[in-house]
């Protein structure tokens, strides 16, 4: 069983990140940039699915500029077969991002895709979703459990109730949930074995697939500063301050 | 709390800026080091510092080993993180591939080993004292010997030490009497001796532990020629590679000590324990030798990265901490008061640690690329070039680096104030690890005799001239671009003057030799701040090229850290000459009764 898992180059999450001054966007020259967690997470998954005997390939496909050959290498470090790179200086939303996922879904027949539940970045949480729809294949979201039978994986999501476990029809689209798995760290031979690994190169446009943004962005701002804290000397004073002032309960 | 993010921009402005980490792959057996490997080999060692072995630096520290009935334990979560370490195969990076080793070279591991120490230096003593252990069976071991240990040794489920010191004896080694009896078999000797101050001497972290043993062979040559080398494993090794029975070797007791405290240093008892020559009988201090580059380096390593971990926790404090109000007038008027980075005197303070701590990574670098040199170059002129500068160097970088991190990590506390002080923070334990460094591998003091006593007269003053020549070539094709010159005078007023005192040391020392050891010490340190101002000048260069770049702030940090060096750090040298030059006589003319 082959799997695709998607990888996100984004701002590491330890970076402080800055807004830039035309607001047009945040500082991205000279940030450290790392893989999207929920990815590795994804990763993890799927090397541990191939470690088990239930998948026998795994393909890392990463979408953006030339930089994003370093976040697929990190992948095949982690345990990933081999990697596709779409390489585009263009800004990738979540649609073209699902339509170019789904051109090499047809291409490679995987039976099942993980992708991050979100991107840190712009945290749309929508691509796994769109893919998943324009492929026309059973969708589990939010996973934090994967198990796999004949023709079919159960996914338990973290749902607001609680957990919700549903039974998908294979081939399927899968998103991670932080509760997952916890990834590994890659190994020194790993990291040497993954430069020999292959890297395909392909464009959008091979893929036949136009990803002009369809959303504008209007301007990005940081958020409001958070007020100073305030200590309350009793039960009783914070509930009437949760009652009056803040009005939430 | 203090903070550590590896430093890894300040990597590849040393690997691709100011050298060029290129040429190491072109070496043979290196052609898999590229420099997209360093970044990325850089960059998962990072995580795994930041995330692993940081969070257990300060526990270690309250904690401490435990010892009780001979067995010794290390802190909470050493264990759990030696193993992510070791399975992750850090342990391997530059070991010989024959051996499972990774064959990547020294500049890497040099650089790895600075994260590991930065962000937590007592869990860095048991890997790297195993990579000692493991280069000397490399280096000096039969066969059969390699075959046993090194496996082993490499994956680090085995560990390693250095068993040199005894009570009575640290520096003068002449007076080992830790003594090895012919057991019958050839090469089997039985060891009987007590050795104090053994660093991953025992613990729990590895299932068995290989001890280097310096030990005297019964009626071999007195003093110094007649020491050997052993192999003395905690448990024998069977013939199949599995373990047998216990060896006679116990750890009589821990030290309680100053700092390092996550590090087992152990009295180490050999009562009849079965030992195993390595290399030829009584050449035993000249096997020690050949990995002790490596190992003085290591130290000078040590001592930046604790300087890195104080500088970066200081930066940010300096940021934060509301105190005063700039002398020039308010900085901040809507906060309650001025950043103390606003104050000349913590500025100062700062730009010392970052000129320390950048210089002495360079200066690291430098070396370690000769290293790789040494050991890999095809042309037997090269390797001899590297050599001879490596040789130079190593007791510059041991000492001078050391120094300047107990400084650097002292200012580091400085900068907190009182909370400097106050363990939570974590800065007093910076200043406490740091001290070491400048204590074990040879004293500080004894690394000056080596340069002053055997570095300098080498080979007539061959040494020298690795670093004087092209030093000095790289300053005059620079005497004529008016931008350095305020980086290219300094430098070589103060290098011409170094050649100067070289000569007055080398004059006096001969008629003399007090003269050469009262000189040592402040010709060492004169040596080590010219090196590092004349590779603050090639910083500079660079670093004035890229000021319009989008990475400016890191090249103007680069550029005002080479101004600092030049008008703040450099001048201690007028101070050394003077001392130098003042020679032995107010030293020594005092009995030492009347002390
Ligand atoms: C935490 C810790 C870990 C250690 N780990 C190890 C280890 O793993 N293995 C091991 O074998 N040892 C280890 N040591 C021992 C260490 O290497 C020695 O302490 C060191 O070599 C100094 O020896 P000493 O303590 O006997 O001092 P001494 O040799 O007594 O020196 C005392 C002072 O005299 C000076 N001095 C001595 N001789 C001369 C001279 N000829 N000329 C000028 N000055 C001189 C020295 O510079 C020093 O300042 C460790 C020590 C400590 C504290």
């Amino acid at each position: 069983m082959k799997v695709l898992v998607a990888v996100k180059r984004v701002i590491d999450y330890n970076v402080k990140i800055r807004v830039k001054p035309d607001k047009t966007g945040v500082e991205t020259a000279n940030v450290k940039m790392s893989m999207n967690p929920f990815d590795e997470i994804g990763v993890e998954e799927a090397v541990r699915l191939k470690e088990a005997g239930a998948a026998s390939e795994i393909i890392a496909v990463s979408m953006g500029p030339q930089s994003c050959q370093e976040t697929i290498r990190t992948a095949l470090a982690m345990g990933a077969d081999r990697g596709i790179h779409v390489l585009s200086d263009a800004e990738l939303q979540p649609l073209a991002v699902a339509k170019l996922l789904k051109a090499i879904a047809a291409k490679e027949q995987p039976q099942l895709v993980i992708l991050g539940k979100q991107a840190i970045d712009d945290d749309s949480n929508q691509t796994g979703q769109m893919l998943a729809a324009l492929l026309g294949w059973a969708q589990g979201t939010f996973a934090s459990k994967l198990k796999l039978e004949a023709e079919k994986a159960l996914v338990t999501r973290e749902i607001d109730g609680g957990l919700e476990t549903v039974e998908l029809k294979l081939p399927a689209v899968m998103t991670t949930d932080l509760r997952l798995n916890e990834p590994r760290y890659a190994s020194l031979p790993n990291i040497m074995k993954a430069k020999k690994k292959p890297i395909e190169q392909v464009t959008p446009e091979a893929l036949g697939v136009d990803v002009a943004p369809r959303l504008v962005t209007l301007k990005v701002e940081e958020p409001a500063k958070r007020q100073g804290g305030r200590k309350v000397a009793s039960v009783q004073e914070l509930v009437d301050k949760l009652k009056n002032e803040a009005r939430v309960i | 709390m203090t903070t550590y993010k590896a430093p890894l921009r300040e990597y590849r402005f040393l690997l691709q800026e100011l050298f060029d980490v290129g040429e190491l792959a072109k070496l043979p057996g290196y052609e898999d080091a590229t420099p997209d490997v360093f970044e990325q080999v850089l960059e998962e060692g990072a995580k795994l510092c930041e995330e692993v072995l940081f969070p257990l630096n300060r526990s270690g520290d309250e904690e401490g080993c435990t010892f009780e009935n001979g067995v010794v334990r290390t802190p909470k979560g050493f264990k759990e993180a030696y193993d992510l370490f070791r399975q992750g195969g850090w342990t391997a990076l530059v070991c010989d591939p024959e051996y499972g080793g990774q064959g990547l070279p020294h500049t890497l591991q040099f650089l790895v080993e600075e994260m590991v120490s930065s962000a937590n230096m007592s869990f860095g003593m048991y890997p790297g004292l195993s990579n000692g252990a493991y280069r000397a069976i490399w280096h000096h071991g039969s066969a059969a010997q390699k075959r046993k240990f090194l496996p082993r040794l490499v994956d680090g489920s085995w560990s390693g030490t250095m068993c040199l010191t005894e009570p009575q004896c640290g520096t003068d080694l002449g007076q080992i009497r830790t003594r090895a009896e012919p057991a019958g078999t050839d090469g089997v000797y039985k060891i009987t001796g007590t050795k104090i101050f053994i660093s991953a001497g025992e613990h729990d972290l590895t299932d068995n532990i290989v001890h280097l043993v310096l030990a005297r062979i019964v009626g071999g040559p007195p003093g110094i020629r007649g020491i050997s080398l052993f192999i003395v494993p905690k448990f024998l090794v069977k013939d199949d590679g599995g373990l047998g029975p216990r060896n006679g070797v116990r750890c009589g007791s821990i030290e309680h000590k100053m700092g390092i405290k996550a590090s087992a240093t152990c009295v180490i008892n050999f009562e009849e324990a079965e030992g195993y020559l390595l290399g030829e009988a009584h050449k035993g201090m000249r096997a020690m030798f050949t990995m002790m580059n490596a190992a003085r380096l290591g130290v000078g390593l040590q001592g930046l990265a604790l300087g890195e971990t104080a500088y970066q926790t200081a930066r940010q404090y300096a940021q934060d901490r509301l105190q005063g109000r700039a002398l020039a007038g308010d900085k901040f008027p809507d906060k309650p008061a001025d950043p103390i980075i606003v104050h000349p005197d913590v500025r100062r303070m700062l730009l010392t640690m970052k000129a320390y701590t950048e210089g002495a990574r360079a200066l690291a670098a430098w070396v370690s690329l000769a290293l790789d040199r040494a050991e890999r170059d095809p042309d037997p002129a090269a390797r001899e070039e590297a050599d001879d500068f490596i040789g130079l160097m190593t007791p510059i970088i041991k000492a001078m680096l050391t120094d300047n991190a107990f400084a650097a990590t002292n200012l580091g506390v400085q900068i907190f104030g009182g909370h400097g002080y106050i363990r939570e923070w974590g800065m007093e334990q910076l200043v406490r690890d740091s001290r070491i460094t400048m204590l074990y591998e040879g004293a500080n003091g004894i690394q000056a005799l080596d340069l002053v006593g055997r570095k300098m007269p080498m080979h007539n003053g061959r040494l020298l001239r690795r670093f004087f020549h092209p030093v000095d070539a790289w300053l005059r094709q620079r005497l004529e671009k008016p931008e350095l010159q305020e980086f290219v005078m300094p430098v070589m007023k103060a290098f011409g003057r170094l050649q100067q005192v070289t000569a007055l040391v080398a004059q006096k020392g001969m008629a003399d030799p007090d003269e050469a050891g009262a000189a040592a010490s402040e010709y060492l340190r004169a040596f080590g701040l010219v090196a590092m101002g004349y590779l603050w000048a090639r910083i500079a260069e660079i670093a004035l090229g890229r000021l319009g770049g989008d990475e400016a702030l890191f090249y103007k940090g680069k550029l005002a850290t080479a101004r600092f060096y030049m008008a703040r750090v450099l001048p201690e040298t007028n101070t050394l000459f003077v001392n130098i030059a003042a020679g032995a006589k107010s030293l020594m003319e005092l009995e030492a009764e009347a002390f």
